[in-house]
C-alpha cells in the first residue's frame, strides 16, 4: 500500500472483525485483468501484487463502496460481503 | 411462539430509508428499519447537498432542528484544463431567504438527525445488522427478512428495501440485476477543516452562505466523470468520481492520485491552503439514469432510493431523489394498510405511478439518452472541450497586440483543427441527448 492512501486511511475509524474478513480473493494462478486493475482502482489501495503476479488483499482499510465486486463480478475471483452489523468503516462525516 | 408481523421493514437508514421510515411511522405504521452501522450515517457518503424541498415534504420546519451547514448562495461551473478553469458562476442575495432552499450538510451528522426523528414518529430501528436475504412464502411473496443477528427473522407485510447502490439483498435475491461498471461512478472524498473565518474570506461569504463548485475537464484525465468542492461551516468537502469501467480500463491511475492532482490544480489549491484532512472516504454513484432503473415493485417488495438507481447525473441530484422514492413508497403502502390491501406486486404498482406523476421520473426521461451519449463521447466532452474553452478564453482575454478579428479566426480555426465536422454533430447529439 503506498503511503499516497495510507495517510489518507489513517484519518478514519474503523472496527476490525479480526479473523473474519468481509472479502476474499480466491486462490489462483494467474489474476485476470480485472482483478489485477484492482490494484490500482481500489480507493483505499486494500489490493497489491506479490512476486508471483497473484493479487493479494487485506480488507482492513476498506470503505465498502463495492467497486471491486462490481469490476469482478463476471471473473469469480472476489467473494464480496458486507462485514457483520456494528463492523467495519465508521464514518465521522460521511 | 407467535411471531411479530410488523407493517413494514425498512432496508437501510440513509435519506431514502429514513423518509420511508418516518412517513410510514408517522402515519402509525408499525415500523421496523434495520442499518448495519452503528448509527444511521455511520456507512453513508455524499458530496453533501441537502434539497429543502424533498424534506420539507415530511417535516415543514426541519430548518428548526437539523443539523446544517450553509444555505447555497452561489453556484460555479468550471471546465478546467491543466491550468486553470472557464466556468460560470451564479450568485444572488435572493438566496439569503428564509426558507432556503439548499444547504451543505455533514451526512453523519445530518443522518444521525432524521434517523431520530424516525424513532420519535414511533419506528423500532435495529443498529449494527445487516440483512442477508430476503424470507419468502411458498408463493415466493417477500414476507420478511434474515439477518445476521440470532434467530429466525423478521417478518412484515412489505419490505422497502432502502439498501444503497451497492445493494446486496436486492441482487443476491434477484430482484434485480448485476451493476454495470458502465452505470456506476467511484468517487473519492476528503474533509478538509479550516476555520471559519479563512473558508468566509476565501469565498467571500458571510454568515451561514456557502458556495459550491461543480467541475469537469481534464482533472478526470479525459475519463468520465466531475469533481466538487463543497463550502461548510468549519470545513470544505472536496471530490473526484469517474466511471468504474472508466477506471478499471484505462488505468490510468488510483482515485486518489486524482484527487491529490485535483487538490494541488492551480484553481483549488489556493482554496484549501492550511487545512487539516479528518476524513477520506468513498462510494459508489449511480449513473446509468434512466435506462438504469430496475424493477421497482413485487410482491411483498418495493425499492427506493439509489438502490433503484435514482440518481440525476446531469444535475447532481440524488438525496432529493431518495428521500421523494422513500415517501412515495412509504404513501402507497400506507394507502394499502389503510384500506387492508395486501402488498403484491401489482396494488404496489400504484407507487411506479406516483413516481410517474412526480418529478422523478420526468427528470429521469429527460436525460435517459445522456449516458450513452457520454459512454460515446466521452473524452471529447471531458478533454477535447475543456482545453478548447480555456484556450478561447485566453485568446480572447490577452492583449497582445494582434486585431479582435484575427484573435475571432483562430479561436474558430482551434475549434475546426480539432472537431472539424464534428462540431455539428457533438451540437446535434448534445441537444438530442439533453431535449
Amino acid at each position: 500500500m503506498s503511503d499516497d492512501v495510507e495517510n489518507r486511511l489513517f484519518q478514519n475509524r474503523y472496527v476490525v472483525d479480526t479473523g473474519k474478513p468481509h472479502i476474499h480473493v480466491t486462490p489462483h494462478d494467474a489474476p485476470s485483468e480485472e482483478l489485477k486493475s484492482m490494484v490500482h482502482v481500489c480507493p483505499a489501495g486494500c489490493y497489491s501484487q506479490n512476486e508471483h503476479g497473484q493479487v493479494e488483499i487485506v480488507a482492513d482499510g476498506c470503505m465498502e463502496c463495492g467497486t471491486c465486486r462490481v469490476v469482478c463480478q463476471n471473473t469469480g475471483e472476489i467473494q464480496w460481503n458486507y462485514p457483520r452489523g456494528g463492523f467495519g468503516v465508521l464514518f465521522k462525516f460521511g | 411462539m407467535n411471531k411479530i408481523v410488523f407493517d413494514a421493514i425498512v432496508v437501510g437508514a440513509g435519506p431514502a430509508g429514513n423518509s420511508a421510515a418516518y412517513t410510514m411511522a408517522n402515519a402509525g405504521l408499525n415500523v421496523l428499519q434495520i442499518e448495519r452501522g452503528e448509527y444511521s450515517g455511520s456507512k453513508n457518503v455524499q458530496g453533501a447537498i441537502l434539497y429543502s424541498d424533498a424534506l420539507e415534504q415530511m417535516i415543514p420546519d426541519f430548518r428548526e432542528e437539523a443539523p446544517l451547514e450553509r444555505h447555497i448562495v452561489e453556484q460555479r461551473i468550471w471546465m478546467m484544463d491543466d491550468r486553470g478553469h472557464t466556468g460560470m458562476h451564479h450568485r444572488s442575495d435572493d438566496y439569503n431567504e428564509d426558507l432556503p432552499n439548499r444547504y451543505t450538510i455533514i451526512r453523519a451528522q445530518f443522518d444521525k438527525w432524521f434517523n431520530r426523528q424516525v424513532r420519535d414518529a414511533g419506528a423500532t430501528v435495529l443498529y449494527e445488522t445487516t440483512v442477508t436475504g430476503l424470507i419468502r412464502d411458498p408463493r415466493g411473496q417477500v414476507i420478511g427478512v434474515q439477518t445476521d443477528r440470532e434467530g429466525e427473522g423478521f417478518y412484515a407485510n412489505v419490505v422497502v428495501l432502502a439498501e444503497g447502490v451497492n445493494g446486496l439483498v436486492g441482487q443476491r435475491s434477484g430482484l434485480r440485476s448485476e451493476l454495470r461498471p458502465e452505470d456506476v461512478a467511484l468517487a473519492v472524498k476528503e474533509m478538509h477543516f479550516l476555520p471559519q473565518e479563512t473558508i468566509e474570506s476565501r469565498f467571500n461569504i458571510t454568515g451561514d452562505e456557502g458556495v459550491v463548485i461543480e467541475a469537469m475537464g481534464t482533472i478526470t484525465e479525459g475519463m468520465i466523470g466531475t469533481a466538487f468542492l463543497y463550502t461548510n461551516r468549519e470545513s470544505i468537502s472536496i471530490g473526484i468520481g469517474c466511471l468504474v469501467s472508466e477506471l478499471s480500463r484505462v488505468g490510468k491511475g488510483s482515485p486518489y492520485q486524482l484527487l491529490d492532482r485535483l487538490k494541488a490544480h492551480p484553481s483549488i489549491r489556493g482554496l484549501l491552503e492550511g487545512s487539516e484532512m479528518k476524513e477520506y472516504a468513498a462510494h459508489l454513484i449511480p449513473e446509468g439514469g434512466y435506462r438504469a432503473i430496475p424493477e421497482l415493485v413485487g410482491d411483498g417488495w418495493v425499492c427506493v432510493g439509489d438502490a433503484g438507481h435514482f440518481v440525476n447525473a446531469v444535475h447532481r441530484e440524488g438525496s432529493n431523489l431518495a428521500m421523494t422514492t422513500g415517501r412515495l413508497a412509504a404513501e402507497t403502502i400506507i394507502s394499502l394498510n389503510k384500506r387492508g390491501q395486501a402488498c403484491t406486486k401489482k396494488a404496489l404498482g400504484a407507487y411506479r405511478q406516483r413516481l410517474e406523476d412526480s418529478f422523478v421520473m420526468k427528470d429521469m426521461k429527460k436525460y435517459k439518452d445522456v449516458p450513452r451519449m457520454l459512454e460515446k463521447q466521452g473524452s471529447t466532452i471531458m478533454d477535447t472541450y475543456p482545453r478548447l474553452m480555456n484556450g478561447a478564453a485566453q485568446t480572447w482575454f490577452r492583449v497582445d497586440g494582434r486585431d479582435k478579428k484575427a484573435k475571432e479566426n483562430e479561436i474558430v480555426k482551434a475549434a475546426w483543427r480539432v472537431r472539424g465536422l464534428g462540431l455539428l454533430g457533438d451540437a446535434v447529439k448534445l441537444a438530442r441527448a439533453w431535449r
